[in-house]
């Protein structure tokens, strides 16, 4: 159940970031490691509450950093 | 040229004189429109006139949960927004000396704030479909200011800054943000001006006329169609020459 969280998110980020997957691990950062700009940030939390239809509020949002922030977000709130 | 097929557009303050012009275009071009405005009535009266692709949301822009509530109302019921209109404005005008802080405050709240919402709003299904026209209507007024009326200046020069700054965070999204600027336009709010202010104004239009609302519309037309894709962040002065900026 958790590594398909991880998957389906690390898939997202490989799609909307147009990033090589092996790039994606858990750690990497979305801005600075994958070369996201904040608006691409923002289309990625859009992109997570459409897959996994939960909300993500904005002061959550704002906390989700990396790979791993991002999954342990949605496990935690799915 | 210009066709709008398949858009839906929402018009704020349709039941105005501008508003209804601009609805009228839009919908002439193909768009399927929904009408806001207070006055349901007038509204209502305007769909009839154009029939089917209309559809009527009535909301008062200074209520902040009507306004938020509005753009998830038109994509429920219309299927998407593609085109927002941030039409809507009301005048409190008066020296600044005496002039009210309510009277400041309703202005910038419907005229600014409820366009800020609305915008907020309706970029999220916009950058999802990687297109969106977000046309702010301005005022010649908001860059050369006008004595009586610092709180609508205000709101309308302020309509221009967030423009510019929304149109640099979402271009690479597709969408675009622009304003449209009339100078005097025939419409209610300068029916109310007397012979002798007329004439005053007339002097300093080099087109020696007033304008009128499908002028503005022709203009709105414009930024929202495919042919301005490449147009973001402008102001488009529609004012027969009285101020040249």
């Amino acid at each position: 159940m958790s590594n398909d969280i991880a998957e389906r998110v690390k898939k997202i980020v490989v799609e909307h970031l147009g990033v090589d997957d092996a790039k994606v691990t858990e750690t990497a950062s979305f801005i600075d490691d994958l070369g996201a700009d904040s608006l691409d940030t923002v289309e990625l939390v859009m992109a997570f509450e459409e897959e996994f239809g939960c909300e993500i509020p904005d002061d959550a949002a704002e906390k989700i950093v990396t790979v791993k922030d991002a999954i342990d977000f949605i496990q935690e709130h799915s | 040229m210009f066709d709008l097929t398949g858009k839906i557009a929402l018009v704020t303050g349709a039941s105005g004189g501008i508003g209804g012009a601009i609805a009228r275009r839009l919908h002439g071009q193909g768009a399927t429109v929904v009408l806001s405005g207070t006055r349901a009535e007038a509204l209502e009266a305007l769909a009839g006139e154009l029939g089917e692709r209309t559809q009527v949301m009535t909301c008062n822009l200074g209520d902040p949960a009507a306004t938020e509530a509005l753009v998830g109302q038109v994509e429920a019921e219309a299927g998407q927004l593609d085109i927002l209109i941030n039409n809507a404005g009301l005048t409190r005008d008066g020296l600044a000396m005496r002039m009210k802080d309510e009277d400041w405050q309703q202005v910038l709240d419907v005229n600014l704030t409820a366009a800020f919402r609305l915008t907020r709003a309706s970029l999220k299904g916009m950058m999802k479909r990687r297109w969106g026209r977000i046309i702010g209507i301005s005022s010649i007024v908001g860059v050369t200011g006008n004595p009586g009326q610092a709180n609508y200046a205000a709101s309308k020069a302020g309509l221009i800054g967030m423009t510019k700054s929304l149109a640099q965070e979402v271009a690479s999204r597709g969408i675009t943000v622009n304003c449209v600027a009339p100078g005097m336009i025939e419409t209610a709010m300068t029916d109310a001006l007397n012979d002798q202010q007329r004439e005053r104004i007339l002097t300093a239009i080099p087109m020696q006329r007033l304008g009128k609302s499908e002028e503005i519309a022709s203009g709105v037309v414009y930024l929202a169609s495919e042919e301005a894709a490449y147009v973001t962040g402008q102001t488009l002065h529609v004012n027969g020459g009285m101020a040249m900026i």
